[in-house]
């Protein structure tokens, strides 16, 4: 089947993606370069290296990306099969489906339990099979417009609740178009629970209402299927197949790439935050949003009372302080009591005195958390605005690209390793920024400091691409070896850090100052 | 108004033909799509004695949308919250365009003999409904003796 082919296809392409940075860039570069020799052996040593393991790296998953039509194809297969077994028509199989959020052998199981009770509640009922049809009837009247014409054309599912055609149309057009309803749309009868069938809903609708319906059908198999999930991009079309679960989450970060390019968590929807599990993605930007401003803002013009550690803003007066809370006097500038200052108050000299000393050590270690919250925040915060000035980056790349090709002589192929650097900065960056948001959360241990060792140099040689990068055009002919160099080590260290970090939480290494289940 | 929809002419003129004992509707006359309605508190409910004045439109949708309907008088409900908003099924997600006027008031009755603090609008009056309902009936009787029955 054509379908098939697609498949591997998408998944083919999906797999390797980093793998195929490198080695596309490899090849480029072997290409424009003879003297390339050493990195090619890199990548051959690389190459090796990675043959030893033979399964695809821990921090990658398996998935398919599916578009509208292949979606659409999928509905018709599993309809196909179960029809068989159930020896229903199409269009009420399809019904049948959706009401059991297509969990096929719920539906099968019940249905072989109690037919006409599945029937019933699924708002079908018994006997269907004939196509429905638009009537004439005397003396009727719709009890939705009130209108009485003899000539005016009436609708009526199997229920036997008529109303007038106009009505019917408009009552669907209300509910398709309006409300987004289209596998649960009932019987415009209040209380009577039987479904419109897609039949109807083709007999009556427009052509516009009649496609939104089946958008909107596509939608629902999308959302009632855990392992299936819409690209959160806007106005992508695509859907993505993963069969991660949501109980593995504290295991694995189901990291995707849409075929619109959209690199994302499959787990929870938020962009790329690998090696950060959901859970603690979470935790951090609820965190950041409360904290970080307000953080730095405390950290910046408050003190706490050594007693009973309020927070206090000295907003005027002199040194000598008396907590609103607890009455101690104490010396804002040493923070040692005030009882012991005499009357130097206008000056304080007791910097050394011992009980200042305690006092201040007690206040140091409230502020170390905030500090310690402050210093994962700035640098995710500084990931998160390189990443974001990157996406700047990547157009002033096309420009220098082109200057370059003219300034050069090089052809439009033998300038793409910008590019290839360009995307490479973005990716480390996204990855960067969310491995201080999961330190944040580490616990200290031996494992921790080779995952800081990681990060150490991934951060390193990010920061020497990104200064490779900022080059004047003219300047970066001549760094172009150096910069294919460092994007290929760049993806490397992105990708021991992730199979590193991945791994960990495969096995339930990491420690964390939190519970991400 | 010319161009009023021939449901609408048909639902007021039943309204006024065979009223719904305990239930007044009466349109406008400058809009014919906006009712005063007075509402009879049900027997054997704490609001019974009580004439409960609402005021109803009805959208350029109608009978698409439902009717949009608030309290205008005052009452302790759990359902209906300070601003007279009525929280019910059939004015939101379960309307049906074969519902009408009549059925929808009924309903409103219906919820003050029936009232449903799992489902609360008003969560204050909702919690002291659950913890203390005597205490909560008891004030819902005197909301109604001084603001609906003068």
């Amino acid at each position: 089947m054509a379908m098939s082919s697609d498949e591997e296809y998408g998944s083919d392409q999906m797999m390797s993606d980093d793998e195929l940075d490198a080695d596309s860039l490899g090849e480029l570069a072997g290409n424009l370069d003879s003297d390339y020799d050493n990195d090619a052996d890199d990548d051959q040593f690389l190459e090796n290296m990675r043959d030893d393991k033979p399964q695809k790296p821990a921090y990658e998953v398996d998935y398919t990306t599916l578009s509208d039509a292949e979606l659409r194809n999928k509905q018709k297969e599993q309809v196909e099969d179960v029809r068989h077994i159930l020896g229903q028509p199409v269009e009420q199989t399809a019904i049948l489906l959706r009401y059991f959020k297509w969990q096929k052998e719920r539906l099968i199981d019940k249905y072989m339990d109690d037919p006409d009770k599945v029937l019933e509640d699924a708002g079908l009922g018994a006997e269907w099979n004939d196509d429905p049809k638009l009537e004439k009837v005397r003396g009727f009247s719709c009890d939705i417009c009130c209108d009485d014409d003899a000539e005016m054309n009436t609708y009526s599912m199997r229920c036997g609740h008529r109303y007038c055609a106009d009505c019917y149309k408009q009552y669907l057009e209300n509910k398709i178009m309006s409300e987004g309803e289209s596998g649960r749309i009932q019987c415009p009868t209040d209380g009577c629970s039987r479904i419109v069938d897609s039949k109807t809903v083709r007999l009556l609708a427009s052509p516009k209402v009649l496609a939104r319906y089946g958008e909107l059908l596509n939608r629902t198999y999308v959302d009632d299927k855990p392992n299936l999930r819409w690209c959160p991009a806007p106005e992508c079309e695509f859907a993505v197949d993963c069969a991660v679960r949501q109980t593995e989450l504290h295991k694995i970060i189901p990291t995707v790439v849409c075929n619109c390019g959209l690199r994302f968590c499959f787990g929870c929807g938020h962009n790329d935050h690998q090696p950060c599990p959901c859970a603690l993605m979470k935790k951090w930007l609820k965190k950041c949003e409360d904290d970080s401003e307000t953080a730095n803002w405390i950290s910046a013009h408050t003190k706490e009372c050594p007693k009973c550690v309020s927070t206090i803003e000295k907003n005027g007066g002199c040194n000598h302080m008396t907590c609103r809370k607890c009455k101690h006097e104490f010396c804002w500038v040493c923070m040692g009591p005030w009882s012991e200052h005499g009357t130097n108050w206008y000056n304080c000299n007791r910097f050394e005195e011992k009980s200042g000393e305690e006092a201040r050590g007690q206040q140091a270690k409230s502020r170390a958390s905030l500090e310690r919250y402050l210093h994962y925040y700035n640098r995710y915060a500084n990931h998160d605005h390189s990443a974001k000035l990157d996406k700047d980056l990547y157009v002033k790349t096309e420009k220098k690209m082109t200057s370059l090709q003219s300034s050069s002589g090089m052809s439009w192929i033998e300038v793409q390793y910008l590019e290839a650097a360009s995307t490479a900065l973005q990716q480390c960056r996204q990855t960067l920024k969310w491995t201080y948001a999961f330190a944040f959360y580490l616990q200290r241990n031996n494992d921790t400091y080779i995952f800081e060792d990681n990060q150490r140099d991934l951060e390193m040689a990010v920061e020497q691409l990104s200064e490779l990068f900022e080059k004047p055009a003219d300047q970066l002919a001549a760094s172009r070896k150096e910069m294919v160099d460092k994007t290929a080590y760049v993806g490397h260290r992105r990708r021991i850090l992730l199979e590193d970090t991945a791994n960990g939480l495969r096995d339930e290494r990491w420690q964390f100052t939190t519970d991400i289940r | 108004m010319a161009n009023l929809p021939k449901r609408i002419i048909k639902e007021t003129q039943r309204l006024t033909e065979e009223p719904v004992p305990g239930i007044n509707a009466v349109p406008h006359e400058d809009n014919l799509r906006y009712f005063d309605v007075s509402i009879h508190g049900p027997s054997q409910s704490p609001y019974e004695g009580g004439i409960f004045r609402l005021e109803l439109f009805l959208p350029e949708d109608y009978p698409m949308c439902p009717p949009k309907i608030r309290f205008l008088t005052k009452i302790y409900h759990p359902n209906i919250d300070r601003l007279g908003r009525i929280c019910l099924d059939v004015l939101k997600s379960n309307w049906s365009p074969a519902l009408q006027i009549r059925t929808i008031l009924l309903s409103i009755q219906a919820l003050l003999g029936a009232p449903n603090p799992d489902d609360p609008l008003a969560n204050d009056v909702a919690q002291k409904w659950k913890e203390d309902e005597k205490t909560a009936i008891e004030t819902a009787r005197q909301w109604t003796r001084t603001h609906a029955m003068s």
